[in-house]
């Protein structure tokens, strides 16, 4: 697998939460999705960039595109440096939520993406990184 | 200045076109609009068009609910039109459903059913005709 594309977007404002959609919809249109593709990486992006914004007190957006011949994929690492995830099993529950969400961030982001993972640790922050292949 | 989205009124309706990137406080501006436009011209419909709209996510989606049940107690019937398939499809697959919220496949079968809604209401008189 090579890494031929690579940047980091600041997440930090709601503005932060628009930029990365536009973002990921440009990269995804760039790599041929279909449109359904398109929009299901922007709209996981969208739940995930509002998780690190909110409850993660902001952080970033790694975006990498992947060449795994002959798949080319996007993925995305949301890191941030916030209170963590004390019990990522109770935080993977749709419907549960520790603010005034919907809760369906998480589960949402990883049913709309191929590879999805998660790891957190209390008092140091959280990283979630999904992938989805063309 | 706080940024809006403009609300037309045609008749006792208000129609309402999202477009482009609709941040988080924005949506949460056009939820007190409505309901505060809804109440000073008696408005008895509501149509939002989201057809510009290329992705729903769960605060949007969250957001259209809110309003339909905000306008719904001011006896005020939503309907959201012109979801594009593509943003529909997430929406399921994200595990919304946005049950409770009326929608048509565009503005123009959105305002035929709210004036059909309304001419029943017309012949029930004030009763819910459910």
């Amino acid at each position: 697998m090579t890494m031929t594309q690579s940047k980091s977007l600041a997440l930090v404002s709601e503005q932060d939460i628009v930029r990365i959609r536009q973002t990921v919809r440009k990269l995804t249109q760039e790599l041929g999705f279909s449109l359904v593709d398109q929009t299901k990486m922007v709209t996981a992006a969208s739940e995930l960039a509002r998780n690190t914004v909110v409850y993660g007190g902001g952080g970033e957006v790694l975006l990498d595109v992947l060449t795994e011949s002959p798949k080319t994929g996007l993925r995305l690492q949301f890191v941030d440096h916030g209170p963590g995830i004390p019990d990522i099993g109770l935080a993977m529950t749709d419907g549960w939520t520790s603010g005034n969400g919907l809760g369906l961030g998480l589960t949402g982001a990883k049913r709309l993406s191929n590879e999805f993972s998660i790891e957190s640790e209390p008092g140091h922050g959280t990283r979630v990184t999904i992938t989805r292949w063309k | 200045m706080t940024e809006r989205i403009p609300i037309v009124q045609i008749g006792k309706c208000l129609v309402v076109t999202l477009q482009g990137d609709l941040h988080d406080q924005l949506a949460l501006t056009l939820q007190d609009d409505l309901s505060a436009l809804v109440v000073k011209h008696s408005a008895r419909c509501v149509l939002l068009d989201i057809s510009a709209l290329y992705m729903v996510d769960s605060f949007i989606a969250r957001m259209l609910s809110d309003i339909s049940g905000i306008l719904k107690i001011l006896d005020a019937q939503t309907i959201v039109v012109g979801m594009q398939p593509a943003v529909a499809i997430t929406l399921v697959e994200l595990g919304l459903t946005l049950s409770g919220i009326k929608t048509a496949l565009n503005a123009e079968l959105g305002m035929a059913m709210l004036r059909k809604m309304e001419a029943l209401e017309g012949v029930a008189g004030d009763d819910d005709p459910e």
